[in-house]
């Protein structure tokens, strides 16, 4: 009973397909901030979580 | 020792970048967005445990930065929206076959669209998701997401006066986009 596996013919919508001129401006606004390197915070912080977590653990 | 897998960190850093570009069009800006991208990544990392290593990672964190998204704006109240210089000055470094004006117009027209609209037109449209998936992180049903994005398109269509066909022809840009994969 699981839904999951049904077929789609397309994934997209044709209206937002390679060909479309609001799909393509959406791709490449998308992707000018989707390109752009990760922060140093961003890497910072998963360090940081992570070291805390560790942390955590060798105390119990 | 390592009673967490190690991936779930590794996985995170993968998703951050489109993480980051959902953030941006939904809060409009980017200083914004970075806030909403660490409380998610905080948020997630809490919640690691309730995340099953295998299944879909990019929609369960879209999900929670939308969801951090819209109650952070509950607790502010509706704040009006403005459009900050920095994302088109950040925008004209990017090589683009279109002009940095081209790309504001834009980005002023998708501001310009409901928040449910917004959404699901960079859901389906741009991250990559299919309706189902899209609908899920959106917690509606598939016939709304998919009326929503027809509704966006539309109006996108009519601000910026363009048909929905092409009228550029063959993109390179968006077939390199696509090709890199979210």
């Amino acid at each position: 009973m699981n839904e999951m596996s049904v077929p789609r013919a397309r994934r997209t919508d044709p209206g937002l397909g390679s060909n479309s001129d609001i799909g393509a401006k959406l791709r490449a606004f998308y992707g000018a901030v989707q390109d752009q390197p990760i922060p140093d915070k961003f890497l910072d912080l998963l360090e940081k979580l992570d070291q805390v977590e560790q942390a955590s653990k060798r105390k119990v | 020792m390592l009673e967490q897998p190690p991936s779930f960190k590794r996985e995170l850093l993968a998703t951050l970048p489109s993480l980051r570009a959902f953030a941006v069009s939904l809060s409009g800006r980017h200083d914004k967005a970075d806030d909403l991208v660490q409380d998610t990544m905080m948020k997630a990392w809490a919640k690691q445990d309730s995340f099953q290593m295998g299944t879909n990672i990019k929609a369960w964190l879209f999900t929670i930065l939308r969801n951090e998204f819209y109650s952070q704006m509950r607790k502010r109240g509706r704040e009006v929206q403005d459009t900050d210089g920095a994302f088109t000055e950040r925008m004209s470094v990017h090589p683009s076959q279109y002009g940095v004006l081209d790309m504001a117009d834009f980005k002023k027209a998708l501001d310009s669209l409901p928040h449910d609209q917004r959404e699901a037109i960079v859901l389906i449209g741009a991250s990559g998701f299919s309706y189902e998936e899209a609908a899920e992180i959106c917690n509606c049903a598939v016939g709304t997401m998919k009326s929503r994005v027809s509704r966006a398109r539309t109006r996108l269509q009519e601000q910026l006066g363009i048909s929905g066909e092409a009228d550029y022809g063959p993109d390179a840009v968006s077939a390199q986009v696509t090709s890199q994969g979210f």
